[in-house]
């Protein structure tokens, strides 16, 4: 059975009662201590840099060439924290219950009451690192407001917010590196996780330099790896974004859970073509002020300008009237995506729907408005050559955010002991839906405050552990598995280039497994992606040699975001209900608002990986809610 | 459009590279500069070739990963645009260009067009930071800042480390860089506690990296994708001299 580990007492004590009772390591025993953690996004660089001050020894790898590099610098809205400072009615319970209805009622209780009580502190640590937050002309920290909620608890800097707290954290790791305490791998990447005697031990990483195999041990190991929302191809992440670090610890025993929950971002720039290789977004922050439409008759070709206010349909505000342009950013993807499907879209390749601020210019003053968006207003001009003060942006949903991810108890350790997955990279906090500005702060708080606390009570169990050397056979074991696999892709001389593949899958998965599935797509993803994978296993033309080489590294990250998705379609197949992100056509209502089941789904969906000739088994999660009402999520 | 491609191709960092010449048809100008790459590098590996390596990653801007001297300019033609966000509307058909790495001492070329650029991590190690520990601080609005100056803290703190700056200079001066952290910082009251101490640090470690010195040419916030200002080493300047002056 999976055991969350729920700490006792009330919701709004747990967190206390664990940290009172959670164990701890001495000063002097913590230098003997190591621990890896791979990913230095806002999880992987605030843990790295958390644990290292407390003194244990930390070793930081990334693919990308500096730690400050990784993918949260592109988070652009900002950053939730319960402070309450607009005086609006603001509160801990407030912000836990905006994120579980946000969710879908799929999350737990005790994790996202958690995430809302460390989130004011986040704000007072990020400031006293130098933050430069926006402020009021009176000198204190301003707050904007974001999809699914009533009231203004986003902090942000600009339309940068994600690059500033990751240079907030991205510092304090190298001021663990000057004082010895943290070692940087940039450039490697984790190809296998290392277990001795069932527990995780060490990696195997690539150096992506050189192309050699390293071995490094420690007592506990940490994922930071980020989400896989990069398994579509076209998406708003980063070339390098992979799943591979928890797709290889999946199939050493590490369970995967809510894995198709993905979230797709309503504010997006749309496809324009066959080599696009990019889904630009637009801060959802855009949606304060610019009001979304489409021409009320289909196949309507005039500019959007020369089409008049009656002949427009404002349809968020028309369904969602609470809500408006703020609904959640499931509701308005799937919203666009209804009115594209129907025939309204706008753009060349009608795939896309107008984000407007004329009216906000009009009350504010374009100063006004340039003031809050003007780096996300020259972006949009650099990529389309279009200027969005004169006429409206086009937008549609993209691949975004993935809820799921490997499954983690209220520590944050996965199935595997001494393995923990923090940030996007595990299912914990969001449900089946992402609140925006709740990525940032989530993969602050697993860093900076729960991490801190659970891994050392885990190490406190490892101190009379016998040190493991990199000499230990199940090291060789795991570093001979990947130079197979690395021999069989360099002899690998198909027909098709590894991007092929990467694109192909992709396409699969938008049109089986994406804003809506239903049964029969879903069964027949599954076959087709048993083809591709075949496919790919006598296809694929891989050049160049095993030094670097960019070719090699996509080819090992296409083979695992091919077993990926296979997960990703079983487990979107067994849940029979629509809730967040997933919405299944089946059971919706007769106006197309999801229908949750929670008689029969009320759980968390945890994969156990079985070998590749088998189906994956399911475990299963219960939800219980006790502070909460179950209720129909709705914002209309 | 079709196009004419000079494109350096380098095995390591010992060894010699040479421009070599590739000829690519079937660009649209919607394509970004890097997709235009990824195209030549998908008919490179068709005709079983080794791929043309090119540093990228989040492909908006914002990562600071991508980097190419194009037609000698860095990050391209257009002003405060990266390499990623360049668009082949830039170019017209039958254009010839020269695709370079970034060059500078402290940054060697790796293969093609990747460079190490480590130096920048090493001189924000050296001292680059507030020395606040992670997980307690007191109330965020116990420290008033004015409107006006977290803003200008802001447009230095926007760096996103590229080396556009240390490429474009004739020095591969730095100072662009280490100015930009130096004026976040020092800016901010939370970071004027440890100021000069930083500003000493820093300074020091950018010399040791092998980075020439700054001869106010400006050509760095001409290139700059962020637009950082060239105010910001004077900043630095200032600073340093403060620092000297009080050391003890």
């Amino acid at each position: 059975m999976l055991d969350s580990k729920i700490p006792e007492g009330l919701l709004a004590d747990k967190w206390n009662n664990y940290k009172a009772k959670a164990k701890l390591v001495n000063p002097a025993n913590r230098k003997k201590l190591h621990v890896i953690v791979v990913g230095t996004g806002l999880a992987g660089a605030s843990c790295a840099a958390s644990l290292a001050e407390q003194g244990y020894n930390v070793q930081s790898f990334c693919f990308q060439d500096s730690a400050r590099r990784a993918h949260s610098v592109a988070a652009q809205g900002g950053v939730n924290a319960a402070k309450n400072y607009k005086n609006d009615g603001d509160s801990i319970f407030r912000m836990f219950y905006d994120t579980i209805k946000g969710g879908d009622f799929r999350s737990r209780e005790a994790n996202v009451y958690r995430l809302a009580e460390c989130s004011a502190s986040l704000i007072d640590q990020s400031v006293a690192q130098g933050v430069p937050f926006a402020r009021e002309y009176g000198g204190y920290l301003n707050n904007r407001s974001f999809g699914g909620v009533q009231v203004s608890r986003t902090f942000y800097a600009r339309g940068q917010t994600g690059q500033q707290l990751l240079l907030g954290a991205y510092q304090s790791l190298l001021r663990q590196v000057n004082t010895g305490k943290v070692t940087m791998h940039t450039r490697h990447e984790m190809l296998e996780l290392v277990l001795v005697d069932g527990k995780a031990k060490g990696i195997i990483a690539r150096n992506l330099e050189t192309g050699a195999l390293e071995r490094h041990a420690a007592d506990v190991v940490v994922l930071a790896t980020g989400g896989y929302g990069k398994v579509y191809y076209l998406s708003t992440l980063a070339m390098g974004c992979n799943s591979s670090a928890i797709w290889r610890a999946h199939k050493k025993g590490a369970y995967m859970a809510g894995v198709s929950w993905i979230q797709f971002h309503p504010t997006c720039l749309p496809q324009h073509g066959e080599n696009q290789s990019k889904l630009t977004l637009m801060s959802e922050s855009l949606r304060n002020d610019g009001r979304i439409w489409v021409p009320k008759k289909v196949g309507d070709d005039r500019k959007p300008n020369s089409i008049p206010e009656e002949e427009r349909d404002y349809y968020l505000e028309r369904r969602y009237p609470a809500f408006g342009n703020l609904a959640p950013r499931d509701i308005s993807s799937r919203a666009a995506k209804e009115r594209i499907d129907a025939g309204y879209g706008a753009g060349p390749m009608k795939n896309a729907v107008y984000l407007d601020f004329s009216d906000a210019i009009a009350a504010q003053g374009k100063k006004n408005i340039e003031a809050k968006y003007s780096n996300l207003f020259a972006m949009y001009e650099k990529i389309n050559g279009i200027d969005a003060y004169k006429e409206p942006m086009l937008i549609s949903p993209a691949a975004h955010f993935t809820m799921g991810g490997l499954w983690v108890d209220y520590e944050l350790m996965t199935t595997i002991p001494g393995l923990f997955a923090l940030g996007e990279a595990n299912f914990s906090d969001h449900g089946a839906n992402r609140l925006g500005a709740n990525s940032l702060l989530q993969a602050c708080v697993d860093g900076y405050y729960i991490a801190p606390y659970t891994i050392p009570n885990y190490l406190a169990g490892e101190l009379k552990t016998p040190k493991i050397s990199t000499d230990h056979p199940a090291f060789a074991e795991a570093e001979k598995s990947v130079r197979e696999q690395l021999n069989r892709f360099l002899e690998s001389k198909g027909t098709l280039s590894a991007d092929y593949f990467h694109k192909t899958i992709g396409r699969l998965l938008y049109e089986k497994c994406g804003l809506s599935r239903t049964k029969e797509n879903l069964k027949e993803a599954i076959l087709d992606i048993q083809s591709l994978k075949a496919s790919f296993e006598k296809d694929l033309l891989i050049t160049g040699d095993d030094t670097l080489n960019s070719e090699l590294e996509k080819a090992g990250r296409i083979a695992d975001y091919i077993e990926l998705a296979e997960l990703m379609c079983h487990d979107a197949l067994q849940r029979e209900e629509s809730c967040g992100a997933h919405f299944r056509e089946e059971y919706q209502t007769s106006d197309g608002e999801a229908v949750r089941n929670d008689s029969d789904f009320c759980y968390v969906s945890a994969w156990e990986w079985k070998g590749k000739k088998q189906s994956p088994k399911l475990h299963k999660e219960q939800l219980t809610f006790k502070s909460v009402e179950l209720a129909v999520r709705s914002y209309k | 459009m079709k196009l004419y491609l000079k494109i350096w191709r380098q095995l390591n960092t010992s060894s010699k590279g040479e421009m070599v010449d590739y000829e690519i048809d079937g660009v649209t100008e919607h394509m970004s500069f890097l997709e235009m790459l990824d195209l030549l590098n998908e008919s490179l590996v068709q005709l079983h070739e080794r791929v043309i390596e090119f540093d990228h990653d989040c492909r908006e801007g914002i990562c600071g990963q991508c980097g190419i001297m194009i037609n000698g300019r860095a990050h391209g033609p257009l002003k405060h645009t990266t390499t990623c966000q360049l668009h082949m509307r830039s170019f017209k058909d039958g254009d010839t260009i020269y695709i370079e790495p970034f060059r500078a001492t402290a940054f060697p070329v790796l293969r093609d067009l990747k460079i190490d650029r480590t130096a920048f991590d090493a001189i924000i190690a050296s001292g680059g930071y507030i020395g606040a520990s992670t997980g307690q601080a007191p109330e965020a609005n116990s420290i008033p800042i004015s409107y006006e100056t977290v803003e200008a803290s802001f447009d230095a703190a926007a760096c996103i480390g590229c080396g556009a700056c240390v490429a474009t200079c004739k020095n591969s001066s730095a100072a662009l860089f280490v100015g930009a952290k130096i004026t976040h910082l020092a800016l901010l009251p939370q970071g004027k506690i440890e100021a000069s101490k930083r500003v000493l640090t820093m300074v020091n470690q950018m010399d040791m990296e092998g980075f020439g010195s700054c001869t106010n040419t400006e050509a760095c916030e001409a290139e700059c994708p962020q637009g950082i200002s060239v105010l910001s080493i004077a900043k630095m300047n200032y600073e340093y001299n403060k620092a000297l002056i009080f050391k003890k």
